[in-house]
């Protein structure tokens, strides 16, 4: 190993961790080190193994075999204090902050009791102050946590692990919630984290910010450590080979021809849901032909844009036009009778029962009409015909459709979804986040699934926080920012820079919001 | 002590864990035979023969487990739904309110057409009674554990003032119960001369209908879909709300018929003790029969047999009754168990 970082003493120290789940090796003896005032990226798909590497780090499990070392002292295995106090801190993807409490509360929580007269709250603030210079985390430490944005709230997780010494920061997949702009902070961030003889572990599988901000790459794959090596001697599709194991071409997306307006949104609201913003006079169409994007950093009201269109909610003020029509009355039946499918952000929650085999999933939007049941009767037979069909024609890899689908990865089981909205032949076509998860393998099938559908002439929405993905696959790019809706941008008009200034909620007019 | 789930549970898991659960049970019960100072085997060999060692034995067993059998399958349909129905007592009663009321002369038709006008209208009372907390908990999110739980004090309070009032016996020498009903509303005995009455039977046809209805029908579907993952079943365009209604229909109607049979079939006339809580034993039943129709049937029977057993056992050997609840508690305390460990496995770290 050649390089600047190599003399640095090792801060962290993998030995042959290897974890098994049944039959599934998670983890094969892996190892690594990690060095002072290093950044180390650990690359790899969804299943890969890197958080279950990460678990074990944190004693969330225990590994078969194979060992932690922080600063040269062997952690006991199982138990999560344990690489707190030594100086190991966490961000977690999904943050774990009290929204009602200050940032400053929430960040010497746990460190000593809050409310005691011997909290020394000014101490504490000043503290937080010195830290929030030193590596350029803005945030206001009484600001209620609840108010803050995405991006904030990372900060906050970030200066909560520095209160507590750490000297080691991992960041699990820090960026998938960021805008570019947001993401080129954090970058800055840890330069100076860097910079001040902490060592960080980023965990991702976008290769250009692995390109950007590591030192060392470290790629898993199928649990087994593949590669090994300085950034500075890679390049990304060397990176993207290693992590896939095969070359990926993506999707070509040929033109097609634009048809008519198959569902319009024309000034609609909904209410705010909790902390989720409801729509602000959304006005959108989506013709036949066409992949319509929605950029937009999570929780902006992609979910209340997703229920009204699939007919989960029927919109408070404005109008639904399907086929240029008014319907009369909108529910999912409705929905899904009259042509549109939708694919759920969450399989597990919303998609799918789990305890359910496949066959009761396959039928669950269509078990009340003929061929699946007669006058209340359920037709068993015909919805196993129903659900083999769907396994056979979309790949679904499973024992059979006695299978409870808990048992079927997220990959399977977003195949069967889509096989059951798109064995209808709808025309409409609503996927929100359609991939999030997936192993490129079934990513890759999904996409093309939703570009043959445009490809007979169906409407597409497709929901993402992935402006890779959106920009890859649309058409047509809507921008979605505290439920107001950006104007249709046409393929190619804008670059991923001019979208991120719309993704963080600039550029939409006055005249867009809504006063009331 | 960390718990991880267990992908698929193997045969020997599913079966062997509830059978060692039951035989735990047996081991703990004998420990306690000892300690009351009688030799454990000839303690259970007792209950065993009190419940099922002759045909008069038998059919005490028979008896007690049909209104067990209904208020099992009333809780096993709400729960099977995640609809917590602690109220089967409360609509037991109403069941049997209703049948003490059109039962005891005031409508004089034959049997054919009075015995299953009387179950009707005592399954529409036990389904109203359970209406009320449903819709609650429907339209304005009112946790139905808590309204179902207190409806049953209410119910049998107001058991207890019709009892002293409108529905009391003229002839009962001022107890509080209700006249005898009539011999047409009485349910007649399967076999001639046996004391076992065709509320048993009644009980053995409900169960078929409830798998059928649960495993055949789309709203056995629906009910199942709303219990498993009740956001998918909304997504998917399941109505959850009316799902709900027909399962607390259904599950109200099925307690009420607990009553309906007691009266009409073994005590013929209503009191305030006709029920020794039978709805809350009904919720033991219903877990230990893992919510299954079938397998309510047999949970009844082996509670019922508990009991009839126990009673027998303590006359003869003199240790307290009290080992019948303590069996019950622990079987099914076991039980939960076992089905826990089935799909998660410990890990000593």
């Amino acid at each position: 190993m050649a390089g600047t970082a190599h003399k640095a003493p090792v801060v962290l120290r993998l030995d042959r961790i290897t974890k098994t789940f049944g039959a599934l090796t998670a983890n094969d003896a892996i190892s690594f080190d990690l060095r002072e005032g290093e950044v180390i990226a650990l690359l790899g798909e969804n299943g890969a193994g890197k958080t279950t590497l990460m678990n074990i780090l944190f004693g969330q499990y225990t590994a078969d075999s194979g060992s932690v070392a922080v600063f040269g002292k062997t952690l006991p295995p199982g138990n999560p204090r344990a690489a707190l106090t030594a100086g190991v801190g966490m961000v977690h993807q999904h943050f774990t902050l009290a929204d009602n409490m200050t940032v400053l509360e929430n960040i010497v929580l746990g460190t000593q009791p809050l409310w005691k007269a011997g909290f020394n709250r000014a101490g504490a603030r000043q503290r937080i102050l010195e830290l929030v210079g030193a590596y350029g985390l803005s945030v206001d430490p009484d600001a209620l946590v609840g108010s803050l944005t995405v991006g904030e709230r990372q900060r906050v997780e970030i200066l909560k692990a520095l209160y507590r010494d750490a000297r080691i920061l991992i960041l699990d997949e820090p960026t998938a919630v960021l805008t570019p702009q947001e993401t080129d902070d954090l970058f800055a961030t840890l330069r100076k984290a860097v910079a001040l003889g902490l060592s960080v572990i980023f965990i991702s599988h976008k290769l250009h910010e692995v390109m950007a901000v590591s030192d060392r790459v470290v790629v898993l794959r199928h649990g087994r450590l593949v590669a090994e090596t300085e950034t500075a001697a890679t390049d990304k599709y060397t990176l993207a080979e290693l992590m896939v194991g095969a070359r990926i071409d993506p999707p070509a997306v040929q033109a097609a021809p634009v048809g008519r307006v198959l569902i319009e949104l024309e000034n609609v609201s909904t209410p705010d849901r909790g902390a989720a913003p409801g729509l602000k006079s959304v006005h959108l169409k989506i013709r036949g032909g066409q992949i319509v994007g929605l950029a937009g950093v999570s929780g902006n009201g992609q979910a209340a844009l997703f229920d009204v269109l699939g007919g989960l909610i029927t919109p408070a003020r404005g109008v639904l036009r399907r086929d240029g029509a008014v319907p009369g009355r909108w529910s999912p039946r409705a929905a899904v009778a009259g042509g549109i499918a939708r694919i759920p952000e969450d399989r597990h929650k919303t998609g799918t029962i789990p305890d359910f085999n496949l066959t009761e999933n396959a039928v669950l939007e269509l078990y009340g009409q003929p061929p699946f049941s007669r006058r209340g009767w359920l037709n068993r037979g015909a919805a196993r015909a129903f659900a083999r069909r769907i396994i056979d024609a979309y790949d679904v890899r499973c024992p059979g459709p006695e299978t409870r689908i808990r048992l079927l990865s997220g990959g399977n089981m977003q195949k069967l979804i889509l096989g059951r909205v798109l064995e209808t032949v709808p025309d409409v076509i609503l996927a929100n986040q359609p991939v999030r998860g997936l192993d490129i393998g079934a990513l890759t099938y999904v996409h093309e699934q939703l570009l043959a559908a445009r490809g007979r002439g169906a409407g597409v929405l497709l929901i993402s926080e992935d402006l890779d993905e959106i920009m890859a696959l649309s058409d047509v790019i809507h921008v979605i920012s505290e439920g107001r809706l950006s104007p249709g941008f046409e393929r190619g008009s804008k670059t991923t820079a001019e979208l991120g200034v719309w993704l963080a909620g600039h550029g939409f007019g006055e005249g867009d919001s809504d006063a009331a | 002590m960390r718990l991880e789930p267990v992908a698929q549970p193997t045969l020997i898991r599913t079966i062997g864990l509830p059978a060692l659960a039951l035989a735990a049970t047996v081991a703990i019960a004998s420990l306690l035979a000892m300690v009351a100072g009688a030799p454990p085997l000839s303690v259970l060999g007792l209950i065993l023969q009190g419940a099922f060692g002759s045909k008069f034995a038998l059919l005490e067993t028979l008896n007690r487990a049909t209104p067990l059998i209904f208020t099992g399958l009333a809780v096993a349909v709400a729960f099977r739904a995640r609809l917590w129905n602690i109220g089967a007592e409360a609509q037991l009663y109403a069941g049997a309110v209703v049948t003490a009321t059109l039962g005891t002369g005031a409508l004089a038709w034959p049997s054919g057409l009075l015995l299953p006008s009387i179950a009707s209208a005592a399954m529409l009372a036990g389904a109203i009674v359970l209406l009320v907390p449903t819709v609650l908990k429907t339209r304005f999110g009112v946790d139905e554990v808590v309204t179902t739980l207190l409806l049953n004090f209410v119910v049998l309070l107001w058991v207890s003032m019709l009892l002293e009032g409108p529905l009391k016996d003229p002839m009962g020498m001022g107890w509080p119960k209700s006249a005898r009903l009539i011999p047409e509303a009485r349910l007649p005995r399967i076999v001639e001369g046996l004391r076992l009455h065709w509320g048993f039977g009644l009980a053995l046809i409900a169960a078929a209908v409830i798998w059928l209805v649960q495993a055949r029908t789309t709203l056995g579907y629906e009910m199942r879909a709303v219990g498993l993952n009740r956001a998918a079943a909304k997504f998917a365009g399941i109505p959850v709300g009316p799902v709900l209604i027909k399962t607390a229909l259904l599950s109200g109607g099925l307690a009420a018929l607990a009553g309906f049979s007691e009266v009409a079939g073994l005590k013929g006339s209503l009191t305030l003790d006709i029920s020794p809580g039978f709805g809350y034993t009904g919720i033991i039943v219903a877990m230990l029969a893992l919510l299954n129709p079938f397998g309510v049937v047999v949970a009844a029977l082996f509670v019922a047999g508990v009991f009839v057993g126990a009673d027998s056992m303590s006359r003869a050997v003199g240790v307290p009754t009290y080992l019948a609840d303590i069996m019950l508690a622990t079987a099914l305390l076991l039980m939960v168990l076992a089905l826990m460990l089935t799909r998660f496995r410990v890990r000593w770290a």
